[in-house]
């Protein structure tokens, strides 16, 4: 937390509030145990010889036919450091898989947030709609997947409290996920160097009860959701002239589309995720959907980062209402 | 040699007094010559690298930016990346020692190409004058890593003429590059077989092998951003679909083996010092010989580890993290065999030994902490903290700038023919030894606390160890200054040196201090290993 | 000095003991030089190949437009140079003054012939409208605009490093041309020209290669 106490506590035992936290903290602590041991050993060794084999000291320098090579010692001891590399390395792989594959939370529930970057803020809108700017506010306990791109150079979004960073890239969207599991407010720090202002690039993370976030919320005022402005947007960018199902254009319909594998022109196939469809709005000749003319135009320069994350979420939200009817 | 035409009798013939005026330098063909070229102009860049630290330090004292604006902060530290990096630590032994040493130690009388080796320091100057034009024309402010579409579309800065520097620099460790792989394979002297080569020579071979395949990565991939900065021909460019993290994969397929470029040299020179203060062969000499091929060839297979959280697939992580654990083997067996070379030695602790002595400790520890970062779920809490800007300084400063200095003065009586003044110098080591952790260990905790790098301003709470970060700096210019001034003093004032004063094994102790014009009179039959302690010289 | 004592036969730098360690290290000098550009295009191919999986339609319609018959003749042309040069290091080494200067002449005029054809090559695509820079207006007509300027920018970038290196071994070439002709040292001219026929091979892989994945991959 941000108001603690003790400088020391606060430096080597950085607070940890997150579900995977305390587990890279017992990953980091295992490893600065056995790398001290290391350290020990090396430097003992080396004040011992030193001292006892001085220039001048009477120490025993009888001279043995494995004085100067012995391919057993050396062997002997590469083979425990490479087994201790191996454990580390897959701890830490295993670990990261966790972290940047997660698997669903056990209740499904995700929270999806947008994230944009831009020199030098970071834009949040939250699925009700709300929009803040610098600071997040978050619920105890419940998941979150953060969708990120930036609208100019990289950026990087990084809570050490939580043990997460990812860079955040433009044109390209990287996500992450994660719980957070204490009430209070945390550092966001911009981690890759964007420019004049970097180090001002920060805010803070609230996290909040339940129902103190939803009380928030609902003081933050009437807002409409992303899928709302994301139907209205696709009305008004000409979308639906197009998409919707009773139009005369050969275009497919994006009902249920969102997740699906998708057969491209090409042969090949790719997932409808979110990286799909904003390629397909602003980038449209890169892949096309077999079947198809090629006659989408593109809307590169003429959509803003935040209305494609508006319309994905309004296309999303078709599958959803697909898969579970009203 | 026996006209004496030109020198005094108190001055034996050498290559420091076959000519005075300054185009006897500047023209020289002579890489021991050379050498001192590259020695004047790489501690021009070193003090000029370390005066933008000293302001960095300065800044960091106080959590609020007040001493420079958020424009000099950013660059102040990418000069210190630029110069310190491609200016200083890249050119420092191998120009330096390298091109004194290398045909010294081969039994040759020059490079194989003298005028490409006075060429490539010429070159080096001009890189150098186009960055410092940079730093005149209006700063660069990318940090040393140049990612785009930063420094293309956004950065306000001379980017172009930086860029335009780093690419020339390249050029010169080219060129130099292919001159010590020449010369290894076709100078050396009959007798001297490849296993009787000193291991420093093994490093400089392993290291220039580094230079030539990497340096030509970094130069196409500046050339492809200078014509996205200056004529719009986007490469990287977002917009036309172009990718930002290929020019990160590009720049780290050079910048990982160039980091080795940084270390590799080091171990040739700790090698010789702990072989000569410990009067003993180098335990596992063979192995060790290898080792250093084995890190300079695994070196080529690990950049995506700078990448861990940049967005490229997860899988190609756990790849890039399981072979820098496997290309950390070799460095760990080092670390040992010399260890075990202490063994049953008469060891002497001059400065030399002193500082090889630090080098070996910090840089364990700058590569334990290697290993740490390298470890996935670590690195996404340490990338881009200070984590990471304290294990590199533990490998470059503690680890290849120890060693620098360790060779500086192993060599300096044969290089001057003076001796400099040993308490001095154990003093400097001592300071610097003591110096440096104190700058640096903290910047470890800082990092873990998540205290990001590149940062003007900072949160409150990172202040503490910030100002004892400082003051170590403080400290640590004490430590490098000192050298400065009594290396200066002895070259005037320093007792004259014998041609072994450390009773030292190896071609280059055979000739006189300081070595002739054309260093062998004859040329040498070698018919000992090296480090042949166990007979007299 | 060794090297004054048999100076009218063969001059040997003060560093070197024998004629042949100094051709053997200028040759792995050049060699070593030649790995070092070639890894030099690499890069430049690495992105480009990277790029091309990922829009190989729209880089094929680029590639399309390019003139790859004319480009063809060119390649042509500078196998033939290849060949010339080669021809000359023969004729060095059997002291034929005429015919080496005559080859080397020969070798230098194709390799200005493809260049000048490169230029006209370029005036066409600027006529074109096929220029993605220099606030050129770019009138590619063909799918997905955007990456094709990609791929343009990828052509003019790898043309033109590869035309840059012609130039430098088109000089290098006239340099022992004017340096050779008084053929005062033959074996100092055999040398040159066999360095700069390596170079000049490794300048004629380097344009196949271009020409391969720029003009005929994806037709
Ligand atoms: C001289 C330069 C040098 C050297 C030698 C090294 C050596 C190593 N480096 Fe370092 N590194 C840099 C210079 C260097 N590095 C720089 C400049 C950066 C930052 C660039 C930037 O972003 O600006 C960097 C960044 C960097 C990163 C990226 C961090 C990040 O940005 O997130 C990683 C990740 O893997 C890494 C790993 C390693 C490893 C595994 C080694 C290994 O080679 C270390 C091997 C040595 C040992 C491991 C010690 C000996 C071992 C033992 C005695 C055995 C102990 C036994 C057990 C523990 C069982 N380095
Ligand atoms: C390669 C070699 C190298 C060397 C030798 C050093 C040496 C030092 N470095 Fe450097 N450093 C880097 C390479 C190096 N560094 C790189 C690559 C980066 C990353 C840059 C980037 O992010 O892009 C970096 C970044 C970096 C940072 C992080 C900045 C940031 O991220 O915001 C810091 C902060 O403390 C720092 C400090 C120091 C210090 C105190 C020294 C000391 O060891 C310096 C000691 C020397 C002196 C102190 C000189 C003494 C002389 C004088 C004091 C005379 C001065 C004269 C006048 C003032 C007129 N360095
Ligand atoms: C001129 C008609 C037209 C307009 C206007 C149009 N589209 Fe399309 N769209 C198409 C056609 C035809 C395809 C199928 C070919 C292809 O993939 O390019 C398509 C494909 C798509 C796809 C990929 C679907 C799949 O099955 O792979 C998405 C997503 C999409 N459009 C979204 C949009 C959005 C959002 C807008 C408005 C901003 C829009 N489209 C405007 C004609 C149009
Ligand atoms: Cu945004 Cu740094
Ligand atoms: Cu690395």
């Amino acid at each position: 937390m941000i108001e603690a106490g003790d400088p020391w506590q606060l430096l080597m035992f950085p607070e940890a509030a997150s579900s995977i936290s305390s587990r890279v903290d017992h990953l980091f602590w295992a490893m600065v145990v056995t790398c001290g041991l290391v350290v020990l050993l090396v430097f003992v060794l080396l004040l011992v010889f030193s001292i006892r084999y001085r220039r001048g000291s009477r120490a025993d320098r009888t001279p043995s036919a494995r004085l100067n090579s012995n391919h057993w010692l050396e062997i002997g001891w590469s083979v425990p450091v490479l087994v201790g590399f191996l454990v580390f390395f897959a701890w830490g792989a295993v670990l990261y898989l966790d972290l940047y594959d997660p698997p669903a939370p056990a209740d499904g529930n995700v929270r999806e947030i947008n994230v944009i970057a831009k020199q030098w803020m970071w834009k949040f809108q939250h699925p009700e709609g709300v929009r803040e700017i610098n600071d997040l506010h978050l619920a105890v306990g419940q998941t979150v997947r953060l969708r990120m791109t930036s609208q100019d150079v990289i950026h990087s979004f990084f809570v050490p409290a939580f043990r997460i960073k990812q860079d955040v890239l433009p044109r390209t969207y990287t996500e992450l996920q994660f719980t957070p599991t204490k009430v209070g407010r945390f550092h966001l720090f911009c981690a890759e160097y964007c420019g004049l202002q970097h180090s001002g690039m920060t805010g803070e993370v609230v996290v909040m009860s339940p129902p103190a976030l939803q009380g928030w919320l609902d003081r933050q005022g009437q807002t409409r959701t992303p899928e709302q402005d994301g139907a209205r947007l696709f009305r008004s960018y000409g979308c639906s002239g197009c998409h919707a199902p009773d139009s005369s254009v050969h275009a497919p319909n994006l009902a249920g589309l969102y997740g699906k594998p998708v057969p491209l022109a090409n042969g090949t196939t790719v997932r409808a995720d979110a990286q799909y469809i904003r390629d397909s709005i602003l980038l449209p000749s890169k892949q096309v959907a077999a079947g198809y003319p090629a006659i989408m135009p593109s809307f590169q320069g003429q959509i803003s980062e935040a209305d494609v994350l508006k319309l994905t979420a309004y296309i999303q939200s078709l599958t959803e209402q697909e898969t579970d009817p009203p | 040699m026996s006209a004496l035409s030109r020198t005094d009798a108190a001055e034996p013939a050498s290559y420091l007094n076959a000519g005075y005026g300054l185009k006897s330098w500047l023209l020289t063909l002579d890489h021991k010559r050379i050498a001192w070229l590259y020695f004047i102009s790489i501690t021009g860049f070193f003090f000029l690298g370390g005066a933008a630290a000293t302001l960095i330090r300065l800044e960091l004292l106080t959590p609020a930016g007040d001493l420079l604006s958020d424009n000099a902060y950013n660059q102040m530290f990418s000069l210190h990346g630029i110069v310190m990096v491609w200016f200083f630590l890249i050119p420092s032994i191998p120009t330096t020692m390298g091109n004194f040493l290398l045909p010294l130690m081969l039994g040759a009388r020059d490079m194989a190409f003298p005028r490409l080796n006075l060429l490539s320091w010429y070159v080096f100057i001009l890189g150098g004058l186009f960055t410092l034009t940079a730093v005149v024309a209006g700063g660069i402010d990318t940090g040393w890593t140049f990612y785009t579409p930063y420094s293309t579309m956004f950065s306000n800065g001379a980017v172009l003429a930086a860029a335009t520097g780093v690419f020339i620099v390249g050029f010169s460790s080219i060129l130099t590059g292919i001159n010590f792989i020449v010369t290894t394979h076709k100078m050396r002297a009959p007798g001297l077989t490849w296993f009787r080569l000193p291991l420093f020579v093994w490093a400089q071979y392993a290291t220039s092998v580094i230079m030539v395949l990497a340096t030509p990565v970094l130069s196409v991939t500046l050339v492809l951003l200078g014509i996205e900065r200056a004529f719009g021909i986007g490469i990287f460019d977002p917009a036309l679909g172009g990718d930002p993290v290929l020019f990160e994969h590009l720049f780290w397929f050079y910048s990982h083996p160039a980091v080795y470029i940084m270390l590799l040299p080091a171990m040739g020179v700790v090698s010789e010092c702990i072989a000569c203060f410990a009067h003993k062969r180098i335990f596992g000499y063979k192995v060790m010989a290898f080792s250093i091929l084995a890190i300079a060839l695994f070196g080529f297979l690990v950049w995506g580890h700078h990448m861990f959280v940049s967005g490229q697939s997860i899988y190609a992580g756990v790849a890039f993290s399981l072979l820098s654990f496997l290309v950390s083997v070799p460095s760990a067996l080092k670390i040992f065999n010399w260890i075990a070379t202490l063994y049953k030695g008469q060891i002497r602790f001059d400065a030399p030994m002193l500082f090889a002595l630090s080098f070996i400790g910090l840089f364990l520890i700058g590569g334990l902490t290697g290993i740490f970062v390298a470890t996935l779920a670590l690195d996404v809490q340490m990338h881009d903290t200070y984590f990471v800007v304290a294990h590199f300084h533990y490998v470059m400063v503690g680890g290849m700038v120890s060693a620098y200095m360790a060779g500086l003065h192993f060599w300096w009586p044969k290089i001057t023919g003076r001796l400099y003044p040993e308490m001095w110098a154990r003093v400097s080591a001592i300071i610097v030894f003591v110096g440096f952790n104190l700058t640096f260990f903290p910047q470890y905790i800082l990092g873990w606390a998540g205290m990001p790098r590149r940062y003007h301003a900072y949160a409150d709470e990172f202040q503490l160890l910030n100002v004892f970060s400082s003051a170590g700096a403080g400290l640590l210019a004490v430590g490098y200054l000192l050298p400065l001034l009594y290396l200066i003093w002895s070259l005037r004032y320093g007792a004259r040196a014998s041609a072994n004063p450390w009773d030292a094994r190896g071609l280059e102790w055979t000739v006189s201090s300081p070595p002739p014009v054309h260093n062998f009179a004859r040329v040498p039959r070698v018919e000992h290993e090296a480090y042949a302690y166990d007979q007299p010289q | 000095m060794t090297s004054r004592s048999n100076r009218t036969t063969v001059i040997i730098a003060h560093q070197f003991e024998s004629a042949d360690q100094q051709l053997d290290a200028d040759l792995l000098g050049m060699w070593l030089f030649l790995v070092t550009e070639l890894l030099l295009f690499s890069g430049a191919f690495l992105a480009f190949s990277v790029y091309y999986h990922q829009y190989s339609e729209a880089f094929s319609a680029a590639a399309g437009e390019l003139h790859w018959l004319l480009a063809g003749f060119n390649t042509a042309l500078l196998l033939t140079s290849g060949l010339t040069v080669a021809l000359a290091e023969q004729a060095a080494v059997e002291n034929n003054r005429r015919a080496t200067l005559g080859l080397l002449a020969l070798t230098i005029a194709l390799g200005l012939a493809f260049l000048a054809l490169k230029g006209y090559e370029y005036h066409s695509e600027y006529r074109a409208g096929l220029i993605p820079f220099l606030d050129q207006p770019f009138a590619f007509d063909g799918p997905d605009p955007i990456h094709a300027m990609l791929f343009y920018n990828f052509y003019f970038t790898l043309t033109g490093l590869h035309a840059l290196h012609m130039i430098i071994g088109l000089s290098a070439m006239g340099v022992i041309l004017v340096s050779g002709y008084r053929w005062r040292d033959r074996h100092r001219v055999a040398r040159q020209v066999r360095i700069a026929g390596l170079y000049w091979a490794f300048v004629d892989i380097v344009w196949v290669l271009v020409y391969t994945s720029l003009y005929l991959v994806g037709r």
